[in-house]
């Protein structure tokens, strides 16, 4: 059982922090926690280094509180700010080569599978739109063609923030960015278009507007990943320091944004359908049957 | 028109036979995968009886991980290495492999080899020349993820002016990743150094990725003798806690190159791990060498101990030059041969010793640039009085005539390079 690399080794008690402490006694593992819960449980990222107002942080700490299994979950990313503090939460968190995620991710899902087949892992790549739609471009593309059982979460700032601030793929055509000194001379890249074409199970787009949608998007997408297929959330999570948003304004900007360019959207798979419902319904009648033994007793 | 008469034969356009089949709905021969039994590397190595077959080197492969107990390949075509990997396929299909897929292109298929490797089960892949230049990057991040897993390299051609012929200036860029790096001379080599480079890689005190090189065509194409182990027997499964880091699999607190930001910024903490981790990396290859000698019979093996003229040489440049030492063996000439198995580690130790009589020594080799001369020149720096001789050297394609060998063995490289031109560097 994984939980038990958690756990405090008998006589470490008393000198263990007291946030690891509440990481074992009041963490999210083994259980179904809520957005609306927060400041009850103990989330899973506690410290990280990113800059004041960063929506990606909060998108990152929201969806890390959808995780179904974050006690079987490995998570991997790539060069960007997102690993920043991807790489501080307490999931095992694989930072490769540069775009390498979702070649490496189809190896460990792969690897995982023959090695627990009777446990479900979860593997989740959390990459930029610089990582996924240009370095990374190939391997995720390839990654959905070939039907990995893995989800793909693009935290699109529209930008290579961590690099200084120069023009990708996902940036809006026309912004002048490092790198376009005239501005971006084509259009935002359709990574959403190009999951529907690749047969992606499941695709949702969203702005970091309303944590409890986060997080069950995230939900959502990391489940039908383990039966049906891949899964790609597109979430936008702007940069304010590069497009020079004021602190204050982050979540003004997101909701604007989002009206504007960036609603909420998703596209499930029929397949994927069925499952989501067949889960409710096994969910629903456990809770009956342990409602019903409670009267009973 | 009447049924039967002729068998109808699909043509592509060019009008050759189409080979392309519906996959075969029906596993219908009994399950010899399932049957075979694991034995000690040690028994299958030296004990279990062996049987004589003339196969390619392809083929020595395929039997070679037939026996490996690989649990997930990963292919992508290129020549010369195309047909390794299709074997490996079939394998799979006979249930051989727990896994197999033809990845994108090499970046990709060397990333998730990565990621298999990681997942804790053993992993292969395979290529040459472009495509080991197109997943370098990934390649050199295996060591430092010490990441146990096998390469196999069929040397080609990686310049251009394009070209699918054989020539080894491929591993020089190998030499420095801190992968274990092992240049097989023939078909039974490419039989048994896949074997013993899993179980050397695996080690708790080695733990890092191994490649197995042999020259394209020279090697993979064409037939040599094998002696085989018996099919029903297999290598130990990889036992992946006991290796030097985690698996990423949550079941343990992960390595720490993957958690630690510190490691990422521009500090002097950062910069310490770094440097240490590097210098674990060629530790931990220090680590391999009693295993090396152990499963693989030593790094070098020597021919004619002692002589004064020695050739060192790897890869397909030994065979050619057994049979130079054999021929000037009939004139009444001795002659010695060092082979190298391991590139990485070099075998600085066991050159020296080996080289302490010679007073000249020959490097022939299959590529342009010459990069065996240069690590042999640089062992024995200060370590010998003998001349080393840069050559002879063929590439892009060529043969390496045994005429031309012994032309080196006898003449000054001035008189020689007179007749073949080699570039010398």
């Amino acid at each position: 059982m994984s939980l038990d690399t958690l756990k405090i080794s008998p006589g470490f008690e008393s000198y263990m922090p007291k946030e690891y402490v509440d990481l074992v006694e009041r963490g999210p593992y083994g259980r179904d926690v809520k957005v609306s819960e927060m400041g009850t449980f103990k989330e899973i990222i506690e410290e990280h280094p990113m800059c004041a107002g960063c929506a990606m942080t909060l998108f990152i700490r929201t969806a890390l509180i959808g995780l179904p299994a974050p006690e079987h979950t490995v998570i991997l990313g790539t060069a960007g700010c997102g690993r920043l503090v991807l790489s501080q939460a307490s999931i095992p968190f694989i930072y490769g080569n540069y775009g390498d995620t979702n070649g490496v991710a189809s190896g460990l899902k792969r690897g995982l599978e023959i090695r627990f087949p009777n446990q479900t892992k979860d593997v989740v790549v959390m990459a930029g739109d610089g990582g996924l739609a240009d370095i990374g471009f190939s391997c995720v593309m390839h990654s959905w063609f070939r039907k990995e059982k893995f989800t793909t979460v693009m935290l699109d700032n529209e930008v290579y923030g961590n690099t200084g601030g120069q023009e990708s793929g996902m940036t809006n055509k026309g912004m002048v960015l490092k790198m376009a000194p005239f501005g971006k001379k084509f259009e935002k890249m359709d990574m959403i278009g190009l999951a529907k074409t690749a047969g992606v199970a499941y695709i949702a787009r969203l702005a970091p507007t309303n944590p409890t949608r986060i997080a069950n998007v995230i939900r959502k997408a990391v489940l039908i990943a383990r039966e049906v297929g891949p899964t790609y959330v597109q979430a936008y999570t702007s940069c304010n320091i590069e497009y020079a948003i004021p602190t204050p304004k982050v979540m003004d900007d997101a909701r604007e944004v989002e009206k504007d360019r960036y609603g909420f959207m998703e596209i499930i798979s029929d397949e994927a359908k069925a499952y989501l419902e067949r889960i409710e319904q096994e969910k629903k009648a456990k809770a009956k049957a342990v409602a019903a033994s409670k009267a009973g007793a | 028109m009447a049924e039967g008469l002729e068998t109808e034969v699909k043509t592509n356009p060019q009008g050759d036979v189409i080979t392309a089949t519906e996959a075969p709905k029906v596993q219908a021969k009994e399950n010899k995968a399932a049957k075979q039994r694991v034995v000690t590397p040690e028994h299958l190595f030296f004990e279990a009886p062996r049987t004589k077959t003339f196969i390619t080197g392809s083929e020595a492969a395929k039997e070679a991980i037939r026996r490996a107990n690989v649990d997930i390949a990963i292919s992508y075509p290129i020549t010369p290495q195309s047909e390794t990997m299709q074997q490996v396929g079939y394998l799979y299909a006979e249930g051989y492999l727990k896994d197999y897929y033809r990845g994108e292109e090499e970046y990709g298929v060397m990333s998730a080899i990565a990621g298999a490797s990681r997942a804790g089960v053993r992993a292969l892949t395979a290529t040459a020349g472009p495509g080991l230049m197109r997943g370098m990057e990934v390649i050199t991040s295996w060591p430092g993820g010490r990441m146990p897993l096998l390469l196999l390299v069929m040397c080609r051609v990686i310049n251009a002016p394009l070209a699918i012929q054989p020539d080894n200036v491929e591993l020089s860029y190998l030499l420095n990743s801190g992968v274990l790096l092992f240049h097989g001379e023939n078909q039974q080599d490419f039989f048994d150094f896949p074997l013993k480079a899993y179980m050397i890689a695996e080690k708790c005190e080695v733990t890092l990725p191994a490649a197995v090189a042999v020259d394209g065509f020279f090697v993979t194409h064409a037939r040599g003798w094998v002696e085989l182990p018996p099919d029903d027997i297999k290598l130990p499964p990889r036992d992946c806690y006991h290796e030097a880091v985690p698996m990423m699999d949550n079941e343990n607190p992960p390595a720490r190159l993957s958690r630690d930001a510190p490691i990422q910024k521009s500090n002097f903490i950062s910069y310490q791990m770094h440097a240490s981790w590097q210098q674990e990396i060629w530790a931990a290859q220090d680590r391999a060498r009693p295993w090396i000698k152990k499963y693989m019979g030593g790094l070098i093996e020597v021919v004619n101990p002692g002589a004064e003229t020695m050739i060192v040489a790897s890869g397909s440049a030994v065979s050619q030059s057994r049979e130079a030492v054999r021929q000037a063996g009939e004139k009444g000439d001795t002659i010695g041969l060092v082979k190298i198995r391991s590139l990485r580690p070099f075998p600085t130790q066991e050159l020296i010793e080996a080289c302490r009589h010679a007073k000249r020594i020959i490097v022939p080799e299959f590529n342009c640039i010459g990069w065996l001369a240069k690590e042999v020149r640089s062992a024995l720096y200060g370590q010998t009085k003998a001349e080393i001789v840069p050559g002879p050297r063929v590439f892009g394609g060529m043969s390496m005539p045994t005429e031309l060998i012994l032309e080196y063995l006898y003449k000054t490289p001035n008189e020689a390079r007179l007749t073949t031109k080699p570039l010398v560097l």
